[in-house]
């Protein structure tokens, strides 16, 4: 190498910056999802229902002890043909490893979210929930307007912090060849002989980006951590 | 489905599938053991730095803590295998003289032996923090040394208490190792792609290395439990919770 | 984050959910083995048809520098496709471009993702027992090629050498077959695609890198120092490309082979052979100056689909 060559990162800038769109796009989406389909799990798995809470625990520990990359690669061949199973198509729709990424993160990042909304629900004390339904509320009710809002507050730091963690792990479907952030600046690596520039700047801009928003978290944890549950606030 | 492919030796070559599956399962737990010897200590290190007297050793450790924690494992491994050795020229003339697999484990094992101790130092400071001061101020006034206070009580009790996490941190490992593959290490996945590839038998090739990796989870639990029952200390934070 | 693992009951159970997940993917399997019920069916009902390009395959398949795919597979292919929308008499078809890699390609023909392959695929009997393919659009030579500043003459200097070649294609296989046969023991390392690999060797990290001589021209002229490269002159093998398309599907590969064959006989492929192969092409306007050898001139002359 010759020195380093800043010119190749101006001159990518326009296509990192779509990859990168589409690395914040994923987050998002697979972090509200994953959130959402979390919630129902911990929910399920605080069931006293034996065989609801046994496969939601199953599921849980399933995603939780199998590679990330694995299941990536799983869903990008299974997603098509379980989508024809469920419609009933003639043919498997055109799913492209961009789409199946959205169902991948869900469906993955729920295991890690669910374990977080556990711990923040059983967090809340099983006090609270008698002293709801002692007042006439129903389950849901208790769900909603009780233990889910506290357990919610309780658990924002955690929940932050995995979404920052997915965030770094979104770059793993770069391997199914899609330009995300790190897709497009291995492209443009390979293409123009370039890896120190490209891999050097792209650590550097994940750096500053999590850096930054790790230490929003902490500091929102400090000013508005609830005194009583300093224990959920890990 | 067809389970005898297994069997079936690979196109001009002596292994059967099964065996090239086992090889890399071989690299996979090498390497994992290899970084998570790396892990601790260094995690351990940085740990006992956060929390330790000197304000710099401290500040340094947590920028450690930041760059290995907040840059994607897989950048990660491109800077350790394509990025390093241009920018440091020794490092590249041994590279090319080297064994690939053998540059490629040292590169594997040393990015995820520093990303994930990077993540044992936060629960080791985690655990230190959580004995409070008195256990050092104690130790101090009994005439310990700092190191000798680390040594004899504050790292004890710690590594008892950090061990759900220290745990949960092992099987993250074994699991990222996969990322490996990125950089042509012949481990599990590795084997298991290529596999696929050539005898296009995805779903059974999937399917072994999912049991696999599962497997490899499983033991690992059982034998961080294994230690985490021989060493508790009756009375001693962490030690409490009852083994299912 | 400290989240306890999960106890081994609970892991255990999780084991028994493999099981559940082995089943859905042998009944996914056996919809993975099902009729398609034809390409032109399939087409027809989406009323879009998907063509699976490559990212780097220079110059079959690859993005130019507004990421669109280009190459001379790619033109052949969109010829095929207006042949479809001409049979199906469906003009407004909506032609649908879809990246593919050397290892997806197959699985995501197979599974309904892309209706045709426009990459550098080569045409093999082993491929052929998963999918099948259109008439021989190209003819290459599987070489090495080495850096003109090493002192590598032949494939026997390679002994103890880290050779690069790409994981998931032919030449992996064929490098094994000659390190038996020879009794040279070369070092392989891989590359995850062609791009990397050849990185591999202008970085030095591998002496030699053996892969199709077309896909190293590309590379090679494309690469910041063009001279620096050149070939050794064993041929490992000579193999045919083909358009990919799903087995089993009469209809449609009578479609794809009627279209090419036309299209050699009144020189359109010529035509485009030379405008991609011999004359500057995007993104960087590179000559890669690769004459049309006589084995694709014969497969020309008289089209066919063997592989091999």
């Amino acid at each position: 190498m010759n020195g380093l060559d800043l010119e190749v990162i101006t001159r990518a800038l326009p296509w990192l910056a779509q990859g990168l769109q589409y690395t914040v796009q994923l987050t998002c989406v697979a972090a509200l999802g994953g959130i959402a389909l979390g919630t129902i799990l911990a929910l399920a798995r605080l069931s006293s229902h034996p065989v609801v809470a046994g496969v939601a625990a199953g599921y849980v520990n399933l995603m939780r002890s199998v590679p990330l990359l694995l299941v990536i690669f799983w869903f990008y061949f299974l997603v098509p043909l379980g989508l024809q199973w469920v419609t009933g198509a003639g043919s498997p729709p055109r799913v492209g490893a961009e789409r199946s990424a959205y169902v991948t993160f869900i469906l993955f990042e729920a295991a890690y979210f669910c374990e977080i909304v556990r711990a923040g629900i059983v967090s809340v004390g099983a006090g609270q929930q008698s002293a709801a339904r002692a007042l006439g509320l129903d389950r849901i009710q208790v769900l909603v307007h009780v233990i889910l809002p506290q357990a919610f507050r309780n658990m924002l730091p955690v929940l932050l912090t995995q979404a920052i963690i997915l965030f770094q792990d979104v770059s793993l479907v770069s391997l199914l060849n899609v330009t995300d952030f790190v897709g497009a600046a291995g492209k443009i690596a390979q293409r123009d002989g370039r890896v120190v520039e490209m891999y050097l700047f792209v650590a550097l801009v994940y750096l500053v980006l999590c850096s930054a928003a790790s230490a929003l978290v902490r500091r929102w944890q400090r000013t508005h951590s609830i005194g009583r549950h300093p224990e959920t606030a890990r | 489905m067809n389970w005898q492919i297994f069997l079936e030796t690979m196109p001009e070559g002596d292994a059967a599938w099964w065996e090239m599956l086992a090889s890399g399962l071989g690299w996979t737990l090498a390497c994992a053991a290899c970084a998570w010897v790396i892990a601790l200590a260094a995690g351990t290190g940085i740990g006992i730095a956060r929390t330790g007297a000197s304000r710099a050793a401290a500040r340094a450790a947590i920028i450690y803590v930041e760059l290995f924690r907040n840059i994607p494992l897989i950048v990660q491994f491109f800077l350790w295998y394509f990025v390093l050795p241009e920018l440091c020229a020794p490092l590249k003339r041994w590279v090319i003289e080297a064994d690939p697999s053998v540059v490629q484990f040292l590169a594997a094992t040393s990015c995820l032996g520093l990303f994930t101790s990077a993540r044992i130092a936060e629960q080791v400071r985690a655990g230190i923090e959580s004995l409070g001061r008195g256990q050092r101020q104690a130790a101090r006034a009994m005439g310990l040394s700092e190191a000798q206070c680390y040594r004899h009580v504050l790292l004890p009790v710690t590594f008892r208490v950090i061990m759900p996490p220290l745990t949960s941190e092992l099987m993250n490992l074994v699991k990222n190792t996969a990322v490996a593959y990125s950089i042509g290490l012949a481990e599990l996945f590795f084997r298991t792609r290529e596999m696929g590839e050539i005898t296009f038998r995805y779903f059974e090739a999937f399917a072994a290395a999912t049991l696999a990796y599962m497997v490899i989870a499983l033991a690992a639990n059982r034998a961080m439990r294994f230690i985490e029952r021989r060493i508790a200390v009756p009375g001693v934070a962490g030690t409490a919770r009852s083994a299912h | 984050m400290m989240i306890r693992p999960d106890s081994i009951t609970a892991l255990a159970r999780a084991l028994g959910l493999t099981g559940l997940v082995g089943a859905l993917a042998a009944s996914f399997s056996c919809a993975l083995a099902q009729d398609l019920g034809g390409t032109l069916k399939k087409v027809r009902e989406a009323g879009t048809i998907v063509v699976g390009h490559r990212d780097s395959s220079i110059p079959f398949s690859y993005l130019d520098d507004r990421q669109a795919p280009v190459g001379y597979s790619v033109e052949l292919c969109l010829r095929i496709v207006e042949a479809v929308k001409d049979t199906l008499k469906m003009p407004a078809l909506k032609v649908q471009m879809q990246a593919v890699t050397s290892s997806n390609r197959i699985p995501l023909l197979q599974n309904g993702t892309v209706d045709l392959e426009c990459g550098s695929t080569t045409n093999s009997i082993e491929r052929q027992r998963q999918v099948a393919f259109g008439l021989t659009t190209f003819v290459t030579n599987v070489k090495v090629v080495v850096k003109k500043s090493s002192a590598i003459q032949s494939l026997a200097d390679l002994n103890g050498k880290p050779v690069a070649t790409t994981s998931g294609t032919t030449s992996v296989q064929l490098l094994r077959a000659h390190e038996k046969a020879k009794g040279i023991d070369f070092r392989e390392i891989y590359g995850k695609d062609h791009a990397e690999s050849f990185l591999l060797l202008e970085n030095d990290r591998a002496a030699a890198f053996v892969m199709d001589d077309i896909l190293i021209a590309g590379l090679v002229a494309n690469s910041r120092n063009a001279k620096d490269y050149r070939f050794l002159d064993e041929v490992l093998r000579t193999e045919p490309y083909g358009i990919m398309i799903r087995k089993d599907d009469p209809a449609f590969k009578k479609l794809v082979d009627d279209t090419l064959a036309s299209l050699m006989r009144s020189g359109e492929v010529a035509r485009l052979y030379a405008r991609w192969f011999t004359s500057p092409i995007p993104p960087r306007s590179i000559n890669l100056e690769f004459p049309m050898s006589k084995e694709l001139a014969e497969a020309i002359r008289s089209p066919n689909d063997r592989g091999i």
